[in-house]
């Protein structure tokens, strides 16, 4: 069963779209592929996991675009948010 | 697609037939409610604002005012100003002159005698008014006719993958049908604020993107503030929402995939059948919805992860969630449930519903936040917040 979803090929997280316990197996679908790995942690519905490894500094991407900053190193299956991931503003218009 | 509105002698279709008191101050703020309170189909707000205001602080007030006396769902307006205020009687009508013809009474407290003689004054005022608003016909309009504000608040996840994804696709329905759909919310473009410029219809349109961007950025660093102390909210992190850029690209899907074809002012006059345009408003909800009814949105569709009930005066407002739980709790206070758009839903479908909704609504049907009676409204100030 699906209980996580992505939302562009180059997110390093996904959302949860159902409660998750930890050690309970995460399965999304990636460009028509289920894909799946093991939860860490437990993840509140609609919070997001890692779905690889992101070390600290390495930006968080969800929309395909960046979210901010790895405050810390985060495994893939471990709950992604505010303890381990700061807001950083870019120079988009430079990006663009 | 159709609805059945009002016509207006300036031209432009409404979709309520309400009698306006408005405020012109602070200081005239109750006076209205007590009015208010006395005729049925007339309606108010608190205004804090109107007097001790710098020019450019005065400037967005006004643009309020006059902006909420021209909305088309208004069939006339009763200006009460206590007669001191910064914002003087001659100074609201001739701005809501200059933006339509519509009927207008006057009531100065001070010139009236006080609250008893003014209160009698604005009561038979607005009766009479009603009592010709209620003699019009409802005619029916191409959904052209529509500026529908788009807005989102309380968000959370689901906001970013459903509900706005759906107001997108209603956003496109609103554009195709030749209309005009705002998107709102400059404090919630901040980390977005590329995708959007990259859709700009013209080069001007796609600095001034950027440029509002940074003025709202720049004018909170001023007074030695981040826009990031307020946002997230405590719930939008609670819900699963990291960062604001998170945020605010989950924000701009309420406009869908159209060109963003002008950036307007806050609460400045939107033109009708413009397509996609942005209103360069507050995060904060009330005052970002009451700079699109102020602009001419006859109807809002409003996004709420955690739930929200608020609503406006003169403009009906749809809630739509796309979190399945908080469906569940507050349908008392949400029109739709997006969450089937997560979990296998045909978005063009709901797309589709949706457009009917509004047209609806358009005609007529109480949304629920209409029905509950939520008439909250905030005015932005020059100092920004978020």
């Amino acid at each position: 069963m699906r209980n996580a979803m992505i939302i562009d090929g180059k997110d390093n997280v996904a959302v949860a779209i159902e409660p998750i316990t930890a050690g309970d197996s995460v399965t999304y679908a990636c460009e028509g592929e289920e894909v799946s790995l093991t939860a860490q942690q437990d993840i509140t519905i609609y919070h997001k996991l890692a779905i690889r490894d992101i070390a600290k500094g390495e930006p968080v991407v969800k929309y395909g675009e960046h979210i901010g900053i790895a405050s810390s190193d985060i495994k893939a299956g471990e709950h992604v948010h505010v303890h381990n991931v700061e807001g950083h503003r870019e120079n988009l218009e430079a990006k663009e | 697609m159709t609805f059945y509105g009002y016509r207006r002698p300036d031209g432009r279709v409404g979709v309520r037939n309400k009698v306006l008191v408005l405020p012109a101050s602070v200081c005239a703020s109750d006076t209205t409610r007590i009015i208010a309170q006395q005729v049925e189909g007339a309606v108010t707000f608190n205004n804090q604002q109107g007097c001790s205001q710098v020019a450019s602080d005065q400037q967005l007030t006004m643009d309020v005012l006059a902006g909420y006396a021209a909305n088309p769902n208004v069939y006339g307006t009763v200006v009460v100003s206590l007669g001191c205020e910064n914002c003087q009687m001659d100074l609201v009508v001739e701005a809501i002159r200059a933006r339509t013809n519509k009927p207008i009474r006057q009531v100065i407290i001070q010139e009236a005698g006080g609250t008893l003689k003014a209160v009698d004054m604005g009561v038979r005022y607005a009766k009479e008014m009603v009592a010709e608003a209620s003699m019009l016909q409802k005619e029916e309009f191409p959904l052209s006719e529509l500026i529908l504000g788009t807005e989102c608040g309380g968000s959370d996840p689901t906001s970013g993958l459903a509900a706005n994804v759906l107001i997108g696709e209603l956003s496109d329905r609103i554009v195709a049908e030749g209309g005009t759909s705002i998107l709102s919310e400059t404090t919630e473009f901040i980390g977005a604020e590329h995708i959007l410029a990259r859709r700009a219809a013209t080069p001007e349109v796609h600095d001034r993107i950027f440029e509002i961007v940074h003025r709202y950025e720049k004018a909170l660093q001023l007074v030695g503030e981040e826009v990031r102390e307020g946002n997230p909210s405590p719930g939008n992190k609670a819900g699963g929402i990291t960062t604001l850029e998170e945020k605010s690209l989950g924000c701009i899907h309420k406009g869908g995939h159209s060109p963003v074809n002008a950036v307007y002012d806050y609460a400045k006059q939107v033109e009708s059948k413009q397509g996609l345009v942005i209103m360069d408003t507050p995060g904060n909800d009330p005052s970002s919805v009451a700079a699109m009814v102020a602009g001419g949105a006859q109807v809002v569709v409003f996004s709420s992860g955690r739930g929200t009930p608020t609503g406006s005066p003169i403009a009906p407002v749809i809630k739509i969630t796309g979190n399945r739980i908080t469906f569940a709790k507050m349908e008392d206070n949400i029109d739709v449930d997006a969450s089937p758009v997560i979990y296998g839903g045909d978005l063009k479908e709901m797309g589709q519903d949706l457009l009917e909704l509004v047209a609806e609504v358009a005609s007529g049907k109480q949304t629920k936040a209409e029905s509950l009676g939520y008439t909250e409204m905030a005015i932005a100030r020059v100092c920004n917040y978020v």
